[in-house]
C-alpha cells in the first residue's frame, strides 16, 4: 500500500517537474531572443520595428515548444 | 521633495489594509473557494450560458440540446432542464448527456447540442459577417483607386491588407496565393476575433472557443487538408524520394522519408497544440486571479482589499498580454500555415 502511495506521489511529482523545466527552457529561449534583439536594436535603431515584429514572432514559436510540455504534463496529473 | 503628497497619499493607499485588521470579526461557516473547479468550470464546454450566481441561485441561458437516441432513433429538441426521462448527465463523463438503453448500459446518443463553444462560435461569424459586409459596401460606393477608406473601414483594409500581402503573397507565392487567399484570411479573422471575444468577461463574450482542443484540431485538419490535398507531385517526390543519399533513403532503411511522413501530421499537430495551450493558459491564469478577489473576500476584510487591490491590477496587465497572444496567435497560425501550403508546391530545382 506505501508503495502504489509512492508510486503515485512520484507520478504527480514528475508531472510538476517535467512542466517546471519546460518552463526553464522557454525563459532561456525567450531571454536570448530578447537580447540578440536588444543588441540588434542598439546596432541599427532605425530597424527597431522590424526587429521587434520578428522578436514576438520567434518568442511564440518557442513558447508554443514549451506550452506542449506543459499540456502533455497537465494531462498525465490525475 | 517635490511629490511629497503623492508619496504620502500612495503610502496612506498601500497600508490601508493593515487598519482593517483591527476591526475583523472572524467569519465562520463558509466553504473555501475552490479554485481549480471555478477555473476548470470555465473553461470547459457546457450545455447552458452560465451569467453569475448569487447566494446559490444561478442566472443562466438554457442553450437547446438536440439528441437523437440510439434505442428508438427518435430526435429530441430540448434544454437542459427538461431532459427526457431516458437520458441522463453522467458525472463520470464530464457531464455529458448519456442515454440509459433497454438492456440496462448507458451509451452516448449523436448529440448535436448547441453547447455554449458552438453558441459563441455562431456569435463571432455574425460579428465577422457585420464588419466585413458593412466594410465592402463601401468599396462598392468609392473607388478605391482614387481614394483610400478612413476610420473602421481604413483599419479593415490595413489587416486584410497585411495578411494578403505580408503573408499569403509573400509565402505561397505569386503563382498560387490567390486559391488560398481567402482561407488564410479567414481563418486569421476567425481566431483573431474569437479569442479577443474570449477576453470579454460577460455575456455575448466570454466563452472559450480556441481554447477547446477539438476546436484547434479541426482548424490544424483544415490546413493539412488544404497543404496535402493541394500537392503537386513534386511536393510528394520530395516526401518519399528526396534527393539525399542512397543510405538515408533506401538502405539500410528509409530514414528521410520516414521522416517526412511523420512531419506531414506533426506539423498540424503543433499548430493545433500551440493555439490551444496558449488560449487555455492564458484564460486559466485570468480566472485564477479573478478568483484570488473572491478568495481574499471570503478571508476577512483585509485581506479582501488587499488582494483585490493586487489582483485587480495583475488583471489589468494579464488582460492586456492576452490581447497581444490573442493577434500574435492568430498571426502565428495563419504565417505557418501560408508557410506549409507554400511549401506544397515547391518549385522544381535539382542541380543539372
Amino acid at each position: 500500500m506505501i508503495s502504489s502511495l509512492l508510486l503515485d506521489g512520484i507520478a504527480a511529482m514528475g508531472c510538476g517537474l517535467g512542466a517546471g523545466l519546460a518552463t526553464i527552457g522557454a525563459g532561456l529561449g525567450i531571454g536570448k531572443i530578447g537580447g540578440n534583439a536588444m543588441d540588434a536594436i542598439a546596432r541599427q535603431p532605425e530597424a527597431s520595428s522590424t526587429i521587434m515584429t520578428n522578436m514576438i514572432l520567434t518568442a511564440a514559436f518557442v513558447e508554443g515548444v514549451a506550452l506542449f510540455a506543459v499540456v502533455a504534463c497537465a494531462f498525465l496529473i490525475k | 521633495m517635490k511629490h511629497i503628497k503623492s508619496i504620502l497619499l500612495l503610502v496612506v493607499v498601500a497600508l490601508l489594509p493593515l487598519s482593517s485588521f483591527a476591526s475583523e470579526e472572524k467569519k465562520e461557516g463558509g466553504e473555501g473557494i475552490n479554485i481549480p473547479e471555478i477555473v476548470l468550470e470555465h473553461l470547459a464546454d457546457a450545455y447552458e450560458w452560465h451569467i453569475c450566481s448569487y447566494e446559490g441561485k444561478h442566472l443562466s441561458i438554457p442553450l437547446p440540446i438536440i439528441v437523437r437516441s440510439s434505442a428508438t432513433g427518435e430526435w429530441t429538441f430540448c434544454t437542459e432542464h427538461s431532459l427526457p426521462q431516458n437520458f441522463f448527465f453522467n458525472q463520470e463523463k464530464h457531464g455529458k448527456i448519456y442515454e440509459n438503453m433497454p438492456d440496462g448500459t448507458v451509451e452516448r446518443p449523436l448529440d448535436l447540442s448547441i453547447t455554449k463553444s458552438v453558441a459563441q462560435i455562431w456569435i463571432v461569424v455574425a460579428i465577422l459577417i457585420t464588419i466585413f459586409l458593412s466594410c465592402a459596401r463601401w468599396y462598392k460606393k468609392h473607388d478605391c483607386k482614387q481614394e483610400a477608406p478612413s476610420g473602421f473601414v481604413g483599419c479593415m483594409e490595413m489587416l486584410v491588407m497585411m495578411i494578403h500581402d505580408d503573408v499569403a503573397k509573400a509565402l505561397v507565392g505569386e503563382a498560387y496565393y490567390r486559391r488560398y487567399a481567402p482561407y488564410l484570411m479567414t481563418v486569421f479573422f476567425f481566431i483573431f476575433t474569437t479569442n479577443l471575444v474570449g477576453l470579454i468577461p460577460i455575456f455575448p463574450g466570454g466563452g472559450n472557443v480556441t481554447g477547446n482542443i477539438n476546436i484547434t484540431f479541426f482548424l490544424a485538419i483544415c490546413t493539412m487538408i488544404a497543404v496535402n490535398f493541394n500537392g503537386n507531385k513534386e511536393y510528394w517526390k520530395e516526401i518519399f524520394w528526396p534527393e539525399v543519399p542512397l543510405f538515408l533513403k533506401a538502405y539500410p532503411a528509409p530514414l528521410i522519408p520516414v521522416i517526412e511522413l511523420v512531419g506531414i501530421f506533426t506539423k498540424p499537430f503543433a499548430l493545433m497544440v500551440r493555439l490551444f495551450a496558449n488560449m487555455m493558459a492564458g484564460h486559466a491564469v485570468i480566472l485564477s486571479f479573478t478568483c484570488i478577489i473572491f478568495l481574499g473576500w471570503s478571508m476577512g476584510t483585509a485581506y479582501g482589499i488587499g488582494l483585490n487591490l493586487f489582483s485587480g491590477l495583475m488583471l489589468l496587465f494579464m488582460n492586456l498580454v492576452e490581447v497581444l497572444v490573442a493577434f500574435v496567435q492568430a498571426y502565428v497560425f495563419t504565417l505557418l500555415s501560408a508557410v506549409f501550403i507554400g511549401l506544397s508546391r515547391p518549385a522544381h530545382h535539382h542541380a543539372e
